[in-house]
């Protein structure tokens, strides 16, 4: 008996070294993302994204002789389970490095893990706390919710609109744009006269858009938040007549949003990537093969409509990738200093230079205007309005 | 005052719908004192399968058909297979089944549909009704008048008919109705189904304003809870005035206080209907003689 469990364990030991041959060279990059739950139109491009490049990456030979093996989980939308995850892709799975954190709340809450366990973290949340102050591990590809509000207000200046009312979410997201939009405001010389929240997994806002109705001298609406929520504050908007102009924030970037609040969204106005306008790019811009080759793949092998928040994915795992070919090696420490030393890398998001002192790497140009039109997305020119 | 009517007719919207969930409730448990909570699920059924039935081709019309009829079956398979075995079981046994039951249909949903938001086109279009100042949403009203008419059919069904009348009986004693006859299985049984179909054409004509998602149908069943403890339970003119009440007060919570703490309305509404109130605005004084 004991002399048969001996051999099939040394079979099976054989076996797996055998067909293990390139398993043995795997490295293992984490993804801790919200596929399911309130951040879903989020987490779902993000996930189909790292997915197929992570494929085509290896099809093609894998990075330094090496294949990756991608570890996803799905933390629905919830802190503390992206934290569970968190915890198991370090001290389980043994990865090298992260690409993830769908909201601005997960990664707040994984942000620890991965500084304790010294694994680069490059999250895919808008909040502007994640890499302000810079920590030495995180790293971020989405354009900051601080930018969202800057190229809002900038927008409503030119429009000579100066008084707003602003509608968040109560999420990290939602409370952390107001924040930086209720702090960058008197420099952009716009008046906050009205501020109403919502609960991220509300249906109903007419209450909240009601008193902004009410409120005399508002002359525009700022709505910051992402999913499910800024929609139903779109069509609650359009329901009740409201008249001024409604902006929402890259939290919306996707056209799932065009299809959930439907007519609604037509004239509302939002900062996106240029990806979600590849197409109608000149062709002098610098992104625009990135773009519209991401925008290619992504929807032939999805069949969905591009978003930005697997842009976001896609220019995480690209730097990455980058960076470990630059290190030659997938030592965590080695990883890090060379994603810090990011230069010019052209993304979907924007051209990415970062420094010890940036770890985003975007500056204000890399952020659009954009109008919802007919259900796309038109561009607005920035010197006329 | 364009502010008051808007807040009471966001309260109209949100309260004709936990009025028809509130309806669900009030039918299954006059037939077999079973609390369902699984009667949210059966409201997120109505919606989704109507919208996936619609993404697979099939005309919506049609679709919101097939989703009632699925939700019936439901409704019977969980009579069926859930509480009808259980027999003389407790009614807190009888609860927590149903609470396993919705738990169960909400985690077969997320499998079988997605994880994703989703929406009806709208009746009557999406253009509001502007009433002084204040706009309401053609959706809403056929909401509401669904409500009423479903109320009052079951009324009709239930005081006018022999059928109607079984269910009296066996809403009474059980016993009793056993020996003149009544086959309360198939009684009970048809309630639970009715009860589901009530739930669906909620779920389909809702959709259009709320949105719908595999896990809609928790909270929902929660606050048509609440919308039947404040209505009195048993009584089905109860649960219409409840959930309109419930719906009424969140707005104006949400409205003049503050909007965050719109969801916690409910539960301060089931607490205090228990501390105050426990029989409901329309529920009989339980007397229990000695």
């Amino acid at each position: 008996m004991m002399q048969k469990t001996t051999i099939a364990a040394a079979l099976i030991g054989l076996a797996v070294s055998v067909t293990g041959g390139s398993a043995l060279a795997q490295v293992k990059v984490g993804a801790v993302l919200s596929a399911s739950g309130p951040a879903s139109f989020l987490g779902d491009p993000e996930r189909k994204t790292l997915d197929m490049y992570v494929e085509d990456i290896n099809s093609k030979g894998g990075i330094n002789g090496q294949k990756l093996q991608l570890i996803v989980y799905d933390d629905g939308g919830d802190a503390n389970a992206a934290r569970t995850f968190a915890t198991r892709l370090v001290e389980e799975d043994k990865i090298v490095a992260m690409v993830g954190g769908t909201t601005t709340g997960t990664t707040l809450a994984m942000i620890p893990v991965f500084e304790d366990a010294q694994i680069p973290f490059i999250s895919l949340a808008g909040a502007v706390q994640i890499i302000e102050p810079v920590r030495k591990w995180v790293f971020k590809t989405p354009h900051t919710d601080r930018m969202a509000c800057e190229k809002i207000f900038d927008d409503l200046k030119r429009r000579k609109l100066t008084t707003v009312a602003l509608i968040s979410g109560t999420d990290a997201f939602g409370k952390s744009m107001r924040d930086q939009c209720v702090a960058v405001a008197p420099k952009a010389g716009i008046t906050i006269a009205h501020e109403e929240t919502y609960g991220p997994a509300d249906s109903d806002m007419t209450p909240q858009l009601t008193k902004i109705k009410a409120t005399p001298g508002i002359q525009a609406v700022v709505c910051a938040g992402f999913g499910q929520g800024p929609a139903i504050v779109t069509r609650n908007y359009r329901q009740l007549g409201v008249e001024y102009p409604l902006y929402q924030s890259h939290g919306v970037a996707s056209k799932q949003f065009i299809s959930l609040a439907a007519s609604a969204a037509n004239g509302v106005r939002l900062p996106a990537a240029a990806l979600l306008v590849a197409s109608k790019l000149p062709d002098s811009e610098r992104q625009k093969s990135v773009v519209v080759g991401y925008q290619n793949t992504f929807e032939t092998k999805t069949g969905q409509p591009v978003s930005t928040f697997g842009g976001h994915a896609y220019d995480g795992l690209m730097i990455l990738v980058e960076a470990a070919k630059r290190a030659g090696s997938f030592e965590s420490g080695k990883l890090r200093d060379e994603i810090e030393k990011t230069k010019a890398y052209v993304g979907t998001g924007g051209v990415v230079t970062m420094s010890p002192s940036d770890h985003l790497g975007l500056d204000l140009s890399a952020f659009r205007l954009l109008e919802i039109k007919d259900g796309d997305w038109m561009m607005i020119p920035e010197s006329a309005s | 005052m364009a502010e008051f009517l808007q807040f009471a007719f966001s309260g109209l919207t949100v309260g004709a719908i936990y009025a028809l969930v509130a309806v669900g409730f009030t039918l299954i448990y006059n037939a077999s004192e079973v609390i369902n909570f699984a009667q949210g699920e059966f409201v997120m059924l109505g919606g989704m399968v109507t919208i996936f039935l619609g993404y697979a081709g099939i005309p919506v019309p049609l679709a919101a058909v097939i989703a009632v009829l699925v939700a019936t079956a439901v409704g019977l398979a969980l009579y069926r297979l859930g509480i009808a075995p259980a027999r003389e079981a407790s009614a807190v046994t009888l609860i927590i089944i149903t609470i396993g039951a919705s738990i169960f249909l909400r985690g077969v949903a997320e499998i079988i549909f997605d994880k994703r938001f989703h929406s009806l086109p709208a009746l009557f279009g999406s253009d509001p009704i502007r009433i002084g100042g204040a706009s309401i949403l053609p959706q809403t009203m056929v909401v509401l008048a669904s409500a009423l008419l479903i109320v009052c059919l079951l009324w009709a069904f239930i005081d006018r008919t022999l059928y109607g009348k079984a269910v009296i009986a066996t809403s009474a004693n059980r016993m009793a109705a056993t020996l003149v006859g009544i086959n309360t299985r198939t009684i009970v049984g048809a309630c639970f189904a009715f009860s589901a179909a009530i739930g669906a054409i909620a779920g389909v004509l809702v959709t259009p304003i709320t949105l719908t998602s595999y896990n809609v149908g928790t909270l929902l069943a929660l606050k048509g809870f609440a919308a039947v403890m404040l209505g009195g339970i048993g009584s089905a003119i109860g649960a219409v005035v409840g959930g309109v009440l419930l719906g009424l007060f969140e707005a104006f919570a949400a409205g003049y206080f503050s909007a965050s703490y719109k969801d916690a309305v409910a539960f301060v509404v089931i607490l205090a209907v228990l501390f105050v109130m426990p029989q409901g605005l329309f529920g009989k004084r339980m007397v229990e003689r000695v």
